[in-house]
């Protein structure tokens, strides 16, 4: 297996799981790390496509976009983190609950 | 009922995307030569550093951009650009303490050798950045008020130093008769260096200010809101 091939389905299943993680979690702090995860898993998938072509240098392009992603990440991380302290101070809850019941809104 | 669809799902998400990934071209040569053809033009040494804040320096304005967008957000939920309300950690212990008048002076230098190296090596205005917003957490969690001794309309003239220099370098060039975003040629370097100083303060800043103003402050019993006292 080359090296491009083992990097790029390690990124395919960091997203999935991630992915599946911020879907199913319940707890909001869980979902944070699971948008982090995807992310993660997006920046190698970059990261590796730079490096196909061993003969030569690394491609900047995608090292540029790499940066500019983890910038936005952490934006996003950021104001995630302070609307779930934000929720946590309104609601006393941290996790957002399956409803018991249809009720006649359906 | 949802629940069960959540993994056979992000099944078939994964399959595409692998399918997708396996179907890449064999190795061509990227933008590699492409980029490595015009680093003269572009007032660098670094090849990251030359994509990043010349050939594209419209996304990492719009980078600044989204950094500056989370911080409009998280200060709107503190409803106030004065971050001096918001209840800080009591003064640590004596030690963190040590440790810190130790280690902030040693960041704000690394910082500023990551600034300068960014031109020819790894390195750069984000890097510097990320290091300033560090060093500024690292003051809150010992108990200095840090970033919030910054209001008004300093704050504000700080937080949106970097995104405002590069507009007004962006349509500034206009003036010249250059089209939006071009640098002109032989002071590209110099331009350069400025946008990065202005981006690694504005970023320092926004990350710590994201870290003090995330905590929200204490509400009182009655439901009223107060700081910390």
């Amino acid at each position: 297996m080359s090296q491009f091939l083992l990097y790029s389905l390690a990124s395919v299943a960091l997203f999935c799981i991630g992915l599946h993680g911020l879907i199913a979690h319940r707890h909001l702090l869980r979902k944070i790390v699971a948008m982090n995860v995807m992310a993660s898993g997006v920046f190698l998938l970059l990261v590796s496509i730079a490096r196909r072509n061993q003969d030569m240098v690394a491609d900047p392009v995608p090292h540029a976009m790499v940066l500019t992603g983890i910038v936005v990440a952490v934006s996003t991380t950021a104001f995630a983190l302070a609307l779930a302290r934000r929720i946590c101070l309104e609601t006393g809850r941290v996790s957002i609950e399956e409803e018991e019941e249809q009720g006649d809104t359906q | 009922m949802s629940r069960l669809l959540t993994a056979p799902m992000t099944f078939a998400i994964g399959v595409i995307l692998t399918v997708a990934v396996l179907d890449l071209p064999e190795i061509p040569a990227g933008l590699t030569p492409t980029v490595l053809a015009s680093m003269e033009m572009s007032g660098v040494g670094h090849p990251v550093t030359g994509v990043l804040l010349n050939f594209r320096g419209y996304d990492t304005w719009l980078e600044v951009g989204v950094l500056l967008l989370a911080m409009q957000a998280v200060l709107l939920l503190q409803r106030s650009y004065d971050l001096s309300l918001l209840p800080s950690d009591p003064p640590a212990n004596p030690v963190l303490s040590w440790f810190t008048h130790l280690l902030v002076p040693a960041m704000v230098l690394v910082a500023g050798y990551l600034l300068w190296m960014g031109t020819k090596a790894p390195g750069g205005a984000f890097q510097a950045g990320a290091i300033l917003g560090a060093a500024g957490v690292l003051l809150r969690l010992a108990g200095y008020r840090s970033v919030a001794v910054l209001r008004g309309v300093l704050m504000r003239a700080l937080l949106l130093m970097g995104f405002g220099l590069f507009l007004v370098v962006a349509v500034g060039v206009m003036a010249f008769g250059m089209q939006f975003f071009q640098y002109p040629g032989r002071p590209a370097g110099e331009i350069i260096f400025a946008l990065e100083i202005a981006i690694s303060v504005a970023t320092g800043l926004t990350l710590a200010a994201l870290f003090v103003g995330g905590r929200p402050a204490r509400r009182h019993a009655d439901g009223e809101r107060r700081g910390s006292h």
